[in-house]
């Protein structure tokens, strides 16, 4: 049987390298021995986004991407989402799954990004890595645009209004390019059915091709670590990293009690608090969409919620062009400013544990602002809150702007030989 | 490091004073309670039906609170609708709107859609359903002390008589109804858990489930810890 088997694998090796691959990818790939609990959110990622495409794949089966009114007066589209929650065997698991899943996609990946910022792993030699990382976010924030639009329900529709129309204020082509993505003069069925195509199909595509991507180049020059040196520097006669060890059976092992750990989690929202207090599930989106009733307060999910108030924050017509269209570059802007990170940051070393204290607070103070800003942009606005608001944008800013600058005269600490744990 | 990321992050919070205010008064719990599940929804089909439709909801599904199929045929369904059939409304919705103003909506969902942070939904039902009082203002002759201006007259009136707004913004009841106040409060807790329990029907299966697939993962941590402490003994 053994025999057999073995000369299956050659069969398989000489026409599609089978072994190679794994070899190079888990059994001898060498990872850092000294991954701590940032680590984690790498693979978690991976199972979230496995775990939204096979319970997408579900959903898709049952829903119905139609604006239109059944007989009792409800769009079908959200219509179809409730038989999915009522009718459908395990549907209401499905749907949860999925729903919830996006917002831990979100968190898993911010955590996931922080780990980069804290180790320096955007640096020299990781920067394609960080910018593949980079349009995989972008892209996830584009995929659940165009899902949150999907249940048809108040915040869903009136969500994608305020966002589409956002665009309309650019100078030229803004009205056009509205109308042309939203497809109609008002978000309707022919927006629906626009998104769910953009949902189900375009981003999950380009999606994928970018996480391989994203494995590939990181393979290819290798793990950062929290101690933020080179492990192949030091190789022993083998030419093995003298810090490395196998990520298969050593990381493989310790994902599974991540994903053990992190699906505990999960499970206690799922099954616990669905809604997550409204921020999961927001409780206005259980009205379904109606386009004669604007809601008095709109607001995006959490995990838009801190550009969503930069969008806000800027109040100034400069240059005699709108303020809402600079609000637009301020949001755009401190999504896309992380694509520069790489080249702002000059310091002689990459991790944050041999950073000095400018470096150090200037991440504090760049975190603190992340979450108040997004705690503001669930809020209504107010005169005292939009102040806060700009200032912390200002701070936003001032971290990677002023990057270059501090991160060459900070002290820092010599990094060491080896990795120390 | 630690202390001055908080006091970052929570010294601007202090600004955000609180805007406007809706006070609601705290629903019972009667999810567990099939004896009041099953009074609610004969409130539901007697008093709510006629108007609202709760569209994606079977009556057949109603065998989760304790009835049989017969129960529901003979006691809940009044139109010629089967018994596997969704819960619609014999009312025209163009008339309807014709009538208040706007097309009464759809109750399924309203439990879970009516949540803010002032309560929960149920709370706010349990707060609006007893909140009706006389306004020679409104064309319906009555108006919500949470819901304000709102399209629909008092149903259940008979049942609790009349209220009055007073000066003092206090509802008293001017005209008593066939239930005296505790009763007509207890019959409101009864439908809103009904209401409750209609727009997430499984939520009882969900939690039973959780429970279930945590011990499961509980024991999947304590193999997972193991095999990875057995691994990694010899990594230094």
């Amino acid at each position: 049987m053994k025999a057999k088997m073995t000369a299956l694998l050659g069969w398989v090796d000489a026409r599609f390298p089978l072994t190679s691959t794994w070899k190079e990818h888990l059994a001898e790939y060498y990872a850092p021995k000294n991954f701590n609990f940032w680590y984690f959110f790498g693979s978690l990622a991976i199972l979230v986004l496995g775990l939204q495409i096979i319970t997408g794949i579900f959903l898709t089966m049952h829903y119905k991407p139609d604006a239109s009114l059944n007989a009792s007066g409800v769009p079908v589209a959200f219509a179809s989402v409730e038989y999915i929650m009522r009718d459908v065997p395990w549907g209401w698991l499905i749907r949860y799954v999925h729903s919830i899943g996006a917002s831990a996609f979100f968190l898993v990946i911010y955590l996931h990004m922080f780990r980069g910022l804290l180790y320096g792993s955007y640096r020299k030699p990781r920067e394609l890595i960080w910018l593949f990382g980079m349009v995989i976010y972008l892209l996830m924030m584009a995929e659940a645009f165009f899902g949150y639009l999907l249940p048809w329900g108040q915040m869903s529709f009136w969500g994608a209004q305020v966002i589409v129309n956002m665009f309309s204020a650019i100078p030229l082509i803004g009205p056009e390019f509205s109308l042309w993505l939203r497809g109609d003069f008002v978000v309707s069925d022919a927006t629906l059915n626009r998104f769910f195509s953009f949902h189900v199909i375009l981003v999950p595509l380009l999606l994928l091709g970018l996480v391989a991507a994203h494995i590939v180049a990181l393979h290819e020059v290798g793990s950062n670590n929290p101690d933020g040196i080179e492990i192949k520097k030091k190789k022993d006669a083998n030419g093995i990293p003298l810090d490395g060890i196998p990520f298969h059976p050593y990381y493989t092992v310790k994902d599974i009690l991540g994903v053990v750990v992190f699906l505990m989690v999960f499970s206690i929202i799922i099954f616990f608090m669905p809604e997550f207090g409204g921020y999961f599930l927001e409780y206005n989106n259980f009205f379904p969409a109606d386009p004669l009733a604007t809601p008095p307060h709109i607001a995006p999910l959490w995990y838009f919620t801190p550009y969503y108030s930069m969008l806000r924050a800027v109040t100034v017509n400069f240059f005699w062009i709108d303020a809402k269209f600079w609000g637009i570059v301020a949001m755009g802007g401190g999504v896309m400013i992380f694509l520069f990170l790489p080249w702002l940051d000059r310091s002689p070393v990459k991790s944050i544990r041999y950073k000095g204290p400018i470096f150090k607070t200037a991440v504090a103070i760049f975190v603190a602002c992340f979450f108040i800003l997004g705690y503001l942009g669930m809020l209504v606005p107010t005169p005292m809150r939009t102040l806060v608001a700009q200032i912390c944008t200002v701070l936003y800013f001032g971290f990677f702007i002023l990057m270059p600058i501090y991160s060459q005269i900070d002290k820092c600490k010599p990094e060491p030989e080896r990795l120390t744990g | 490091m630690k202390k001055l990321f908080f006091t970052l992050f929570l010294m601007p919070l202090a600004v955000f004073a609180a805007g406007t205010e809706l006070h609601l008064d705290k629903a019972p719990d009667k999810t567990r309670d099939m004896a009041a599940l099953q009074r609610g929804a004969k409130v539901f089909v007697n008093y709510c039906l006629n108007c609202h439709s709760a569209s994606f909801m079977r009556y057949n599904r109603l065998r989760d609170i304790g009835l049989t199929d017969e129960q529901i045929r003979d006691n809940l369904v009044f139109s010629d609708d089967k018994v596997g059939d969704l819960m619609k409304t014999a009312m025209q919705r163009a008339e309807a709107k014709v009538w208040f103003g706007k097309a009464p909506p759809d109750l399924t969902m309203v439990a879970r859609a009516r949540a803010s942070e002032f309560g929960s939904g149920a709370d706010w039902l349990y707060t609006y359903l007893r909140g009706f009082y006389r306004d020679a203002k409104r064309p319906s002759g009555w108006n919500n002390t949470v819901f304000e201006n709102v399209g629909m007259p008092h149903v259940l009136w008979e049942l609790q008589g009349q209220q009055v707004m007073g000066q003092d913004h206090k509802l008293s009841i001017s005209k008593p109804g066939k239930l005296k106040p505790e009763e007509y409060d207890a019959l409101v807790a009864d439908l809103v858990g009904y209401l409750q329990y209609m727009a997430e029907p499984m939520a009882e299966t969900r939690k039973q489930l959780g429970v279930a697939v945590l011990i499961a993962l509980g024991v999947l941590l304590v193999f997972s810890y193991a095999l990875k402490r057995e691994y990694w003994k010899d990594v230094h």
